[in-house]
C-alpha cells in the first residue's frame, strides 16, 4: 500500500475529518477511512521536502514501475503442493496414519507431475520454447522448501534434487526474469507465480490439470488406497467444517509466495466440493495416472458394505436388528465381493463403488422391504408396535415406525437448520484481498478496508459472549443414548413386529414392494432415473431426505443409488420387464 | 392415526413411480434435456456457493429484522458485507443500498448502538461508489433531525448540496431538490424562532434592527432553497405554507398568491384538498373580495363533498394505506396511524365490510403477530406509551382474537386513567374481532 508515503500530509479530510491518507494511483489523496478523494496531488503538497526531493522521486520512480509484489519465484504446481501438503497433515491430526502423506499420496503426485510432464521425465513442459525448469535451484527458492514438507521425506529423494537430476543441464537455462519481465509490463494479465498466465491458458489434451477440487480427489484416492476409515462424504463434509484446508488454503502459503492475477483463478475458489464432482474427479485422476488396482476392500474394512450399514443405522437410530436383513440384501446382490467393491482404475474406467451412498441405499431398501414406505402400511404397522408396547412395558419394545419418524424429523430439522446458518455466516473472503491486475489493486485494497471497517462496526454490535467451542470432528453427526428422554434411542428395539416366523425362517410381514424405477434408460447415457419428488410417497421422501442430508448429496443421486440396488435386487423383474407394480415376498433367514 | 402420520399421508401412492426421462411432445426420451436445461438456467454455469451463502445470509437478515432481533441482524450483516467484494460487478454495486438499509435500520434500533456508531456508518455508506451518496446523505439528515440534532443535520445537508459529481441526471435533481428543500425548512424554523424572539423585543430596542437584519439574511437564503422543489408537481404541503408564510411577512402578497394559486390549481400537481385551504386562507388573511372567497371555498367544498360521497370506498382505501403505512418498521410506533386503524377497523366491521379486513389481514397475518403483537412489544409498548399500546391492543384484539398475547397482556394491566378506555377496547374486541365473529 502507499499509505507510507502519504504520511507527509497532514491536513485533515474536509469530509470526515480524519487525518489518514493514502495515496490513489493518480498520485492523488484520499481519506483512508471516508475515501474521500482529494484534489491534492502528491507532486504538489511535497515541497516543502525540497532537500530530499531527488531521492524521493528516484526512489518512488522505482517503487511506481513496480506495482506487482515480488517474492519468491514459484509455480502453480508448487502451489498445490503446499496445499495438498497441509491437507496431508489435517488429516493425520484426524487420525489417519502418517503413511498416507509419506508414501501414497506423495508417490501419487509425483506420478502426476510425471504424468503431466511437469518433473521426473526427459522433457518437462518447463523447458520447451523460452520457459525455464520447474525446479531449478535458485538461490531466493531454497527458501521455500521448508514449505512443500512432502519432499522432506527421507525415503523418496527429495523433490528438488530429483527435479534438477532429471534435467541433467538444468543450470543452462534458469533466467526466470526474462519470462517475469515481460509479464509485469503486460499490466492486466498477471500471476504472482511465474506460470500462473500460462497455466490458465493450457490446454493439452489428455492433460488432467491440477484445481482445487483436484486436490481432494487426490486426498481420497489416498485415502482409499490405505483404505482409511473415512469416507468420500465425511471427507468432504470436513472440509465444510474446515477440518481440512481447502478455501482458504492458499492464505497458508508462506509470506513471500504472492498470490494474484491468474493465481486468483486457480487457486481462490468460492464453492464448497461437491460429491458427485469430486467423485468424478477421482475417477479421472485414478485413471490419468494409470494407478494399479487398489488393495482389496474385504469384509473386515470399513468401507465394505456391512460395516457402513451397521454405522448409518446407529447413525440415524434405527434398530440393530435391521443389520441382518442389510447383510442378507448384501449377500443377495452381491455387492459385498471384494472383486466388485474394489477399486480398479484400469479395469473398469468409469466407475467406482460409492461406498456411503451404496451402503445409505441399501438401508432404503431394507426400510421398504420392511415398511413398504408408501405412506400406509409403516403407520398402521406402527400403530401395532404402539399397542403392543402400551401393554407389554417390560419387554424389549418393538420398533415404533412413528415414534421413529417423529425424534428423526425434529433431530434432523434443527440440524438443518444450525447448518444453514453456519453456512449463511461463512466467511469467504480472505484478509489479504486477492487482485486481478496492477489496476485493480488499489481499488480491492479499497474496498477490503472498507469492509473490515464495516465489520468492526457491526461485531462490535454482537454480544462478546465467546462464540460454542468447535465440536471435535467426528464421523458421526448425531450421539444416541439410552438417557435422553427427548431423544429416545431405537438401537435396542426390536423388530419382532414387522417379522414373521415361517419354519426355520424369518419373514417380513410385509409382503409387497414397489420399485422406485420402472425403466432404466437404454441407451447409452447410462442415465438411471430422474427423481421427480411429487411422484413418491411422503416417507420414502423423508427417509430420502434424511440420509442425502446426511451424506450432503442430492436426493436424486441417492434415488439412483436405491434404484441400482433394486435393480440387482430384482433382476428378474427387470429381465421379464414387467411394467407392474411388483410384488415380492422375501424370505429373510436369521441367524 | 396420530396428527404426525396425517402429516405425511398423501391422497394417491398408486402407479406412480417415477418416469424415467424426460418426455417430450412427440413421445421421444431426451434424458440430457433435464440436465441441460438445468445449466441452461444459471447461466451455463452452477451458481457459487458464495452467491448461494450470500443469499441465504441476506433472508436470514431480514427474518431477524422482522422478529426485532437487532442482536442476530448485525451477526448477520457482518458475513453479509463480504458481498461488497463479490467478483459479480452487478451484485456489488447493488449491495451498498441494501447495506445502507438495513444496516441503518439496525443502528437505529439496537440497543447497543449510538448516534455516533450511525454517523460513521453512514458516511462510510455514502462514500461506497457514487450512486449513493445524495439518497443516503438525506436520509442520515432525517435521522439526526429525528434525533433533534438540527445543526448537524443542517451541516449534513449543506454537504450533500455541494456535492457534484458526474453529470446532472433527474433523478439527482431531485434529490438535489428535496436536500435543498429539508435545508429551507430547517432555516425557516430558525426564521419562525428569530421571529418569535423578535416580536418579544421593543421596535426602539437596539437590538431589534440587528435581530430583524438576521431574520432577512435567513429568509433569503430559505426561499431560494424552498422555491425550486415546490416547482415540481407533488405533495409539498409544509414546504409551501413556511414558504407562503415568508413570502407574507415580507409584504410579498403577489408572490405568495402566485404559489398558492400554482399549488391548488395547477393540473400537473395530484389533487390535494389542503392546497385549497391554503389558498383560501391565504385569500381571507389578505380580505379578498367576498365573491373570489366563495368561488375558491366553492370549488374546495365541492372537492371535500366528492370525497364524502366517496367515503364508504375511501375506507377501504384507508384501511390499505393504514396497513400499508404499518408495514414499516419506522412506523411501529406511530399513535396516529394507530388510531386511524383502529377507528377504521371498527367502522368497517360496523359496515360489515369484513372481506376488506380480510384482504388486507391475509397477506399480513403470517407476520404481523411477530412484527407487532409480541409479548415484548406489549410490554415495552406499555412503559413507554400507554396510549400507543391501547389502540394497539384494540387492533390486534380485532385482528386476532382475545386470546391475543398483546390483547391479554394490556387487558389485564391496572390502571386507573386508562380503566375506562380498556373496558372500552374489551367491548370493541368482543363485538368486533374477526377472529370469531360468532361470539
Amino acid at each position: 500500500m502507499d499509505l507510507e508515503e502519504a504520511k507527509e500530509f497532514k491536513e485533515r479530510c474536509t469530509q470526515c475529518a480524519a487525518v489518514s491518507w493514502g495515496l490513489t494511483d493518480e498520485g492523488k489523496y484520499y481519506c483512508t477511512s471516508c475515501h474521500n478523494v482529494t484534489e491534492r496531488s502528491k507532486e504538489v503538497v511535497n515541497t516543502e521536502a525540497i532537500p530530499n526531493t531527488k531521492i524521493q522521486a528516484i526512489n518512488r520512480g522505482l517503487k511506481r514501475k513496480q506495482k506487482l509484489e515480488k517474492g519468491w519465484d514459484w509455480y502453480v504446481c508448487e502451489g498445490f503442493q503446499h496445499i495438498l501438503c497441509q491437507q496431508a497433515d489435517a488429516l493425520q491430526t484426524l487420525g489417519v496414519g502418517p503413511e498416507l502423506k509419506n508414501e501414497v499420496l506423495h508417490n501419487f503426485w509425483k506420478r502426476y507431475l510425471q504424468k503431466s510432464k511437469q518433473a521426473y521425465c526427459k522433457n518437462p513442459v518447463y523447458t520447451t520454447g523460452r520457459k525455464t525448469a520447474v525446479l531449478e535451484d535458485n538461490p531466493s527458492h531454497s527458501d521455500c522448501d521448508s514449505a512443500p514438507e512432502l519432499l522432506s521425506d527421507f525415503s523418496c529423494p527429495s523433490f528438488v534434487e530429483s527435479g534438477a537430476e532429471s534435467q541433467p543441464d538444468g543450470h543452462a537455462r534458469k533466467p526466470f526474469s526474462i519470462i517475469k519481465a515481460p509479464q509485469s509490463e503486460m499490466a492486466s494479465i498477471c500471476s504472482g507465480s511465474l506460470d500462473g498466465v500460462e497455466y490458465s491458458l493450457r490446454k493439452e489434451k489428455g492433460i488432467v490439470k491440477m484445481s482445487m477440487p483436484r486436490t481432494l480427489a487426490f486426498c481420497y484416492l489416498s485415502l482409499l488406497w490405505q483404505r482409511e476409515t473415512v469416507t468420500l462424504s465425511d471427507l468432504l463434509r470436513f472440509v465444510e467444517e474446515e477440518y481440512i484446508p481447502y478455501i482458504h488454503a492458499f492464505q497458508q502459503f508462506p509470506e513471500e509466495m504472492k498470490l494474484y492475477g491468474r493465481d486468483k483463478g486457480i487457486f481462490a475458489i468460492e464453492s464448497w466440493p461437491n460429491y458427485e464432482d469430486i467423485y468424478k474427479k477421482v475417477i479421472e485422476v485414478a485413471t490419468f495416472l494409470d494407478l494399479p488396482r487398489f488393495p482389496d476392500i474385504t469384509e473386515d474394512c470399513y468401507l465394505h458394505p456391512n460395516i457402513l450399514c451397521m454405522k448409518y443405522l446407529m447413525e440415524v437410530n434405527l434398530p440393530d436388528e435391521m443389520r441382518d436383513l442389510t447383510c442378507q440384501v448384501v449377500k443377495v446382490t452381491g455387492i459385498g465381493e471384494v472383486g466388485f467393491l474394489t477399486f480398479d482404475p484400469v479395469a473398469k474406467k468409469t466407475e467406482t463403488v460409492k461406498y456411503d451412498v451404496q451402503a445409505v441405499a441399501v438401508i432404503i431398501v431394507v426400510l421398504k422391504l420392511l415398511f413398504l414406505l408408501d405412506d400406509n402400511l409403516e403407520w398402521s404397522l406402527s400403530s401395532i408396535a404402539e399397542k403392543y408396547n402400551e401393554d407389554n412395558k417390560e419387554d424389549k419394545p418393538w420398533f415404533d415406525f412413528r415414534k421413529w419418524y417423529q425424534v428423526m424429523k425434529k433431530a434432523i430439522d434443527e440440524k438443518k437448520q444450525k447448518w444453514e446458518e453456519a453456512r449463511a455466516k461463512y466467511i469467504w473472503k480472505s484478509e489479504k484481498p486477492l487482485y486481478h491486475s496492477a489496476i485493480d489493486k488499489p481499488v480491492v485494497h479499497k474496498r477490503r478496508e472498507m469492509v473490515v471497517n464495516l465489520q468492526k462496526q457491526f461485531s462490535a454490535l454482537v454480544d462478546s459472549t465467546p462464540a460454542v467451542e468447535k465440536k471435535s470432528p467426528s464421523s458421526f453427526q448425531f450421539n444416541w443414548t439410552e438417557e435422553d428422554s427427548d431423544r429416545t434411542c431405537f438401537h435396542g428395539h426390536s423388530l419382532q413386529g414387522v417379522l414373521k416366523k415361517k419354519g426355520q425362517s424369518l419373514m417380513t410381514k410385509n409382503s409387497l414392494y414397489w420399485l422406485s424405477t420402472q425403466k432404466f434408460c437404454k441407451s447409452y447415457c447410462k442415465h438411471v432415473t430422474t427423481y421427480e419428488e411429487s411422484n413418491f410417497s411422503l416417507s420414502y421422501r423423508f427417509v430420502l431426505n434424511l440420509f442425502s442430508f446426511l451424506l450432503r448429496i442430492k436426493t436424486s443421486f441417492l434415488h439412483e443409488e436405491v434404484s441400482l440396488i433394486e435393480k440387482r435386487l430384482f433382476k428378474k423383474k427387470y429381465n421379464n420387464k414387467t411394467k407392474k407394480k411388483s410384488s415380492k415376498s422375501r424370505k429373510v433367514r436369521r441367524h | 392415526m396420530s396428527d404426525f402420520s396425517e402429516e405425511l399421508v398423501r391422497p394417491t401412492t398408486e402407479d406412480e413411480q417415477g418416469e424415467t426421462c424426460v418426455l417430450s411432445g412427440t413421445g421421444m426420451c431426451f434424458p440430457w434435456l433435464q440436465k441441460h436445461i438445468e445449466t441452461v438456467a444459471t447461466g451455463g454455469k452452477r451458481e457459487k456457493d458464495f452467491a448461494q451463502t450470500t443469499s441465504a445470509c441476506l433472508s436470514f437478515i431480514q427474518e431477524a429484522l422482522l422478529k426485532h432481533q437487532w442482536q442476530q441482524a448485525a451477526e448477520y450483516m457482518h458475513s453479509y458485507l463480504q458481498i461488497l467484494e463479490d467478483s459479480d460487478s452487478n451484485k456489488r454495486q447493488g449491495a451498498p443500498e441494501i447495506i445502507w438499509r438495513l444496516g441503518s435500520e439496525i443502528l437505529y434500533y439496537h440497543p447497543k448502538s449510538s448516534l455516533e456508531t450511525f454517523n460513521t456508518f453512514a458516511d462510510r455508506m455514502k462514500n461506497i461508489g457514487v450512486m449513493n451518496y445524495l439518497k443516503i446523505s438525506l436520509q442520515h439528515a432525517l435521522y439526526l433531525l429525528h434525533h433533534g440534532l438540527l445543526e448537524d443535520a443542517n451541516r449534513n445537508l449543506s454537504q450533500a448540496e455541494t456535492w457534484r459529481y458526474g453529470e446532472k441526471s433527474s433523478s439527482k435533481e431531485v434529490l438535489i431538490n428535496l436536500i435543498q428543500a429539508y435545508k429551507g425548512l430547517l432555516q425557516y424554523y430558525t426564521w419562525s424562532k428569530k421571529k418569535m424572539e423578535l416580536s418579544q423585543l421593543d421596535e426602539d430596542d437596539y437590538a431589534y434592527n440587528t435581530a430583524s437584519q438576521n431574520m432577512l439574511n435567513h429568509s433569503w437564503k430559505t426561499s431560494i432553497n424552498l422555491c425550486a422543489l415546490i416547482q415540481i408537481p407533488g405533495v409539498w404541503d409544509p414546504f409551501v405554507k413556511s414558504y407562503v408564510e415568508m413570502l407574507e411577512f415580507y409584504g410579498d402578497q403577489d408572490g405568495a398568491r402566485e404559489v398558492l394559486t400554482n399549488y391548488a390549481y395547477d393540473e400537473k400537481f395530484p389533487s390535494n384538498p389542503n392546497a385549497h385551504i391554503y389558498l383560501y386562507g391565504f385569500l381571507k388573511r389578505e380580505r379578498a373580495p367576498r365573491e373570489k372567497l366563495i368561488s375558491v371555498l366553492k370549488l374546495s367544498i365541492e372537492k371535500n363533498m366528492i370525497l364524502h360521497r366517496k367515503k364508504e370506498e375511501h375506507h377501504k382505501l384507508g384501511l390499505e394505506v393504514l396497513f400499508g403505512v404499518l408495514d414499516f418498521a419506522g412506523c411501529t410506533k406511530n399513535i396516529t396511524a394507530w388510531k386511524y386503524l383502529a377507528k377504521y377497523l371498527r367502522q368497517t366491521l360496523m359496515g360489515s365490510h369484513l372481506a376488506w379486513v380480510q384482504e388486507e389481514w391475509n397477506s399480513r397475518k403470517n407476520w404481523w403477530p411477530r412484527f407487532h403483537f409480541s409479548y415484548f412489544w406489549a410490554k415495552s409498548d406499555w412503559k413507554d406509551d400507554k396510549t400507543l399500546a391501547c389502540e394497539k391492543a384494540l387492533v390486534a384484539g380485532i385482528l386476532l382474537g382475545k386470546g391475543c398475547r398483546y390483547f391479554r397482556y394490556v387487558k389485564k394491566q391496572d390502571h386507573q386513567v386508562l380503566q375506562k378506555k380498556i373496558k372500552q377496547m374489551k367491548k370493541s374486541v368482543k363485538k368486533y374481532s374477526i377472529v370469531n365473529p360468532g361470539l
